[in-house]
């Protein structure tokens, strides 16, 4: 059942390639990354977050203090998806307006952690050394600049969006069933307009500890995710995406501009073989209802194998359409790649009249899915 | 004209439980849960799982009879979940072995790599300089602890749940703080009325006490520090109340759209009637001091119900033991009950689980059932000194009564608040 169509009216993009949709478009139109910072955390290579003036979506410092990067990029972006609808001053309509967030968690004090663990080599006693240091020297307020939901809670506080919020975590999927169960929310009637997204900090060593085992980074320095030999592997990127989505009505009654429709959003988790990733793009391509795109935009990771499965796939799919890799342009954002497709995607077809464009999203462990947005 | 016995006053499918699975401190599965939450038996003690040398708070109510290897909270939780779901897959006798008919929504809790982890790491880091993430990240590079990756990415719980179940299409982890139990089943109920599918296992894990986790909660003064006699600590309602007590454990409930629960003859143990929430953007702990996202939430849930204040017989409270939630709790359930308030039983399972956080919505819908089904509803322990500015009905011994609905609330960081409505019959 597909019910209600589904707009997208509102979108806020942060990453390396700055802000805003044109800066988005320019740096696909480029089909490379703005920025890439091979120094800082090397061997890894991040595509680090743009210089933002954070008072333009964070207007008291108090609230710019109490979040950590990976929270103020996701406040700032869904600041610039309301601007972007056109609801930022709308106290009613952000007073109900239902949010689902995709992300994980949030960054730790290096410095504590790495005192701690230094210590801990000569404790007598380490539990009771452990429970000292901690008690001590972690900032009360760092977990609340830890915690998934409190992205949804900053945006509540800052924007004043507090019809109610979700957040879903789990990666790459979360972000693909973020968009699916907003767009099955509104399609079903059981809600008109919710917002939707993501934010993710890659500048940070302990992540890259966690991708790291298992090696899933991509080192030392930029390939196109297409590119990458051997085992390939992600490089990570300081990004957020919002996405204000209504119901097409409604966002006409209130002349709201619509950038494009998406469709029910199809997703699935295969257990991974040799082709469950090809077999499962091409059943969900067909469930998103995509006939002809021109135009992919493949959230895919550079892990191998799946990544040359996915562009295999593609390229039976779509034999004539451009595929781009958003790796290529804002690098890879785990929860917010699928957002982020989408809300580009969007944009695309508002600026460039194309009848539709595809997303793809496979999780580097597990998950697929695939968008649709089309012409409103 | 007369309403298909399936569908609720709005016309959607009527969404109805038929199986449930509960771990607490308490113990495992329905019948002990129930027989020892009736006898207001306190799950709370010492933790004995790691050192709590200077620690302010030295209790909690961890489920000591169930272990995961590591012993992360990842790891245990899903041991919790996949304890409660088998029990809860069992009862409701569906699909096979495997191959549950259905998507999995499950609330589990946020997920970090641990200090035992991190030390080894460190360890293998080499060198006798400081350590940084650096080292840690030469040592990840080593390829000698892959397996942690997938211990310490937020979807491996629900991915290994759907593995075990056979639940079908993606799976949702999900968070909203301390209201995420409840938030799995209004997702669960969503897709159910939706026509997306006839059945859904809805999930709350929460296996989190650890030192980190503790101290955190510790360090934003939510903790009781009544350490002396632990069962005794988590007091709700009560004037000496001081913080809460973490707790862990996990619920599982099969939803199912009623019409397809009956078509295959199943016992249904009660209906998923309503489900409302509000955001609250005052602050990031704290609630909105007029108790107004509160009251919306609990009026969203009576709405979508279809039922009236007075459709309510008795109220599973969130009751975290904090003065500013029970304050707060209390408030709103004035503002919307009114005088009744003071007649109408409202009950904390905290006060002898301690906070489940993660799980607390779903075991709470769980014991809510169970109230439906025995008609009786368990007591809020250490009731001794009541406090005076909020006059409730405190039920302090268990209380045998005719419930047919019962509303249950879930509040957390965030401003996060959602309730649900568990009923015996459709409205």
């Amino acid at each position: 059942m597909s019910g209600r169509a589904v707009v997208v009216t509102g979108i806020g993009l942060v990453s390396c390639a700055g802000e805003g949709l044109d800066a988005h478009l320019a740096a696909l139109d480029a089909g490379a990354p703005a920025r890439t910072d091979a120094e800082t955390y090397a061997p890894y290579p991040v595509h680090p977050a743009p210089a933002l003036a954070w008072d333009g979506q964070i207007p008291k410092k108090s609230d710019q203090r109490q979040m950590e990067l990976w929270q103020r990029l996701g406040v700032y972006a869904a600041g610039l998806a309301l601007d972007s609808a056109g609801v930022k001053d709308d106290a009613a309509f952000k007073g109900n307006l239902h949010l689902v967030v995709a992300a994980g968690g949030g960054e730790r004090d290096y410095a504590v952690d790495g005192a701690i663990l230094t210590g801990l080599r000569d404790a007598a006693d380490p539990g009771a050394y452990l429970n000292e240091r901690l008690q001590n020297d972690l900032r009360p307020t760092l977990f609340l600049a830890q915690l998934s939901n409190l992205l949804a809670g900053n945006i509540a506080i800052v924007h004043g969006v507090t019809g109610a919020s979700r957040t879903f975590m789990g990666e790459e999927a979360a972000g693909v069933d973020a968009l699916r169960i907003a767009q099955a929310r509104i399609a079903s009637n059981q809600i008109d307009a919710m917002l939707v997204g993501g934010s993710y900090s890659a500048e940070r060593p302990d992540v890259m500890v966690i991708h790291e085992m298992g090696g899933f980074l991509h080192t030392p320095a930029f390939q196109p995710v297409f590119a990458r030999e051997g085992e390939g592997g992600f490089i990570l990127g300081s990004c957020a995406a919002f996405l204000v989505l209504e119901a097409e009505d409604a966002a006409r009654a209130r002349g709201a501009r619509a950038y494009a429709r998406l469709g029910p959003v199809a997703s699935d988790r295969t257990r991974r073989a040799p082709g469950s990733v090809g077999a499962s793009l091409a059943a969900l391509w067909h469930q998103a209802g995509l006939a002809h795109p021109a135009t992919v935009i493949s959230g895919a990771t550079g892990v191998a194998p799946i990544t040359a499965e996915e562009q295999a796939s593609l390229h039976q799919l779509a034999p004539d359409a451009t595929v781009t890799a958003l790796g290529d342009i804002v690098g890879h954002g785990l929860e917010v790649a699928a957002p982020f497709g989408a809300a580009l995607a969007a944009g695309l077809v508002a600026e460039t009249g194309l009848a539709e464009v595809a997303v793809t999203t496979v999780g580097h462990r597990r998950g697929e899915g695939v968008l649709r947005l089309s012409a409103a | 004209m007369t309403r298909d016995s399936h569908r609720d006053a709005q016309g959607r499918r009527l969404v109805a439980v038929t199986g449930v699975g509960i771990v607490t401190s308490l113990g495992q599965g329905q019948d002990e849960n129930w027989i020892a939450l009736t006898a207001g038996r306190s799950g709370i003690h010492g933790i004995a799982r790691f050192p709590t040398d200077g620690l302010r708070t030295t209790i909690a109510g961890t489920v000591d009879f169930l272990a995961a290897e590591p012993m992360v909270a990842p790891a245990l939780s899903e041991r919790f979940a996949a304890t409660a779901a088998e029990e809860a897959v069992a009862q409701a006798r569906i699909g096979r072995a495997g191959d549950f008919p259905g998507a999995l929504f499950i609330a589990v809790p946020p997920v970090e790599m641990e200090w035992p982890q991190r030390q080894a790491l460190a360890e293998a880091s080499g060198g006798n300089e400081a350590v940084t993430y650096a080292g840690l990240q030469r040592a990840a590079a080593t390829r000698r602890f892959d397996l942690w990756h997938d211990l310490f990415i937020f979807g491996t719980v629900a991915d290994r749940i759907a593995d075990r179940f056979g639940t079908k299409g993606s799976p949702i982890s999900l968070s909203t703080a301390c209201s995420s139990g409840a938030t799995a089943i209004q997702l669960g109920v969503e897709a159910i009325r939706r026509g997306e599918m006839t059945a859904a296992l809805c999930i709350g894990t929460d296996g989190s006490v650890n030192p980190e986790s503790l101290i955190r909660f510790s360090l934003l003064s939510a903790l009781s520090t009544q350490n002396a006699v632990p069962e005794t600590a988590s007091k709700p309602f009560s004037k000496n109340r001081d913080g809460f007590v973490m707790g862990e454990g996990a619920a599982a409930l099969v939803l199912e759209d009623s019409e397809a629960a009956a078509a295959r003859g199943a016992t249904i143990l009660g209906y998923v009637l309503g489900c409302g929430e509000k955001g609250d953007g005052f602050h990031r702990t704290r609630s909105s001091p007029d108790g107004a996202p509160i009251i919306a939430a609990i009026r969203a849930a009576l709405d979508d119900a279809g039922v009236g204040p007075d459709g309510i017989d008795t109220i599973n409270a969130h009751g975290t033991s904090t003065p500013e939630n029970d304050k707060m709790e209390a408030l709103g359930c004035m503002a919307v009950f009114g005088e009744r308030m003071g007649q109408l039983p409202i009950s904390s399972n905290k006060s002898m689980i301690g906070h489940t956080l993660t799980a607390a919505g779903a075991i709470e819908a769980v014991v809510s059932l169970l109230t439906i089904r025995h008609g009786r509803i368990p007591p809020t322990i250490n009731y001794a000194v009541p406090d005076p500015v909020i006059p409730l009905d405190v039920v302090a011994s268990a209380r045998d009564e005719r419930v047919e609905r019962v509303l249950s609330n879930s509040f957390g960081f965030g401003g996060q608040n959602t309730c649900l409505v568990l009923g015996s019959e459709p409205a």
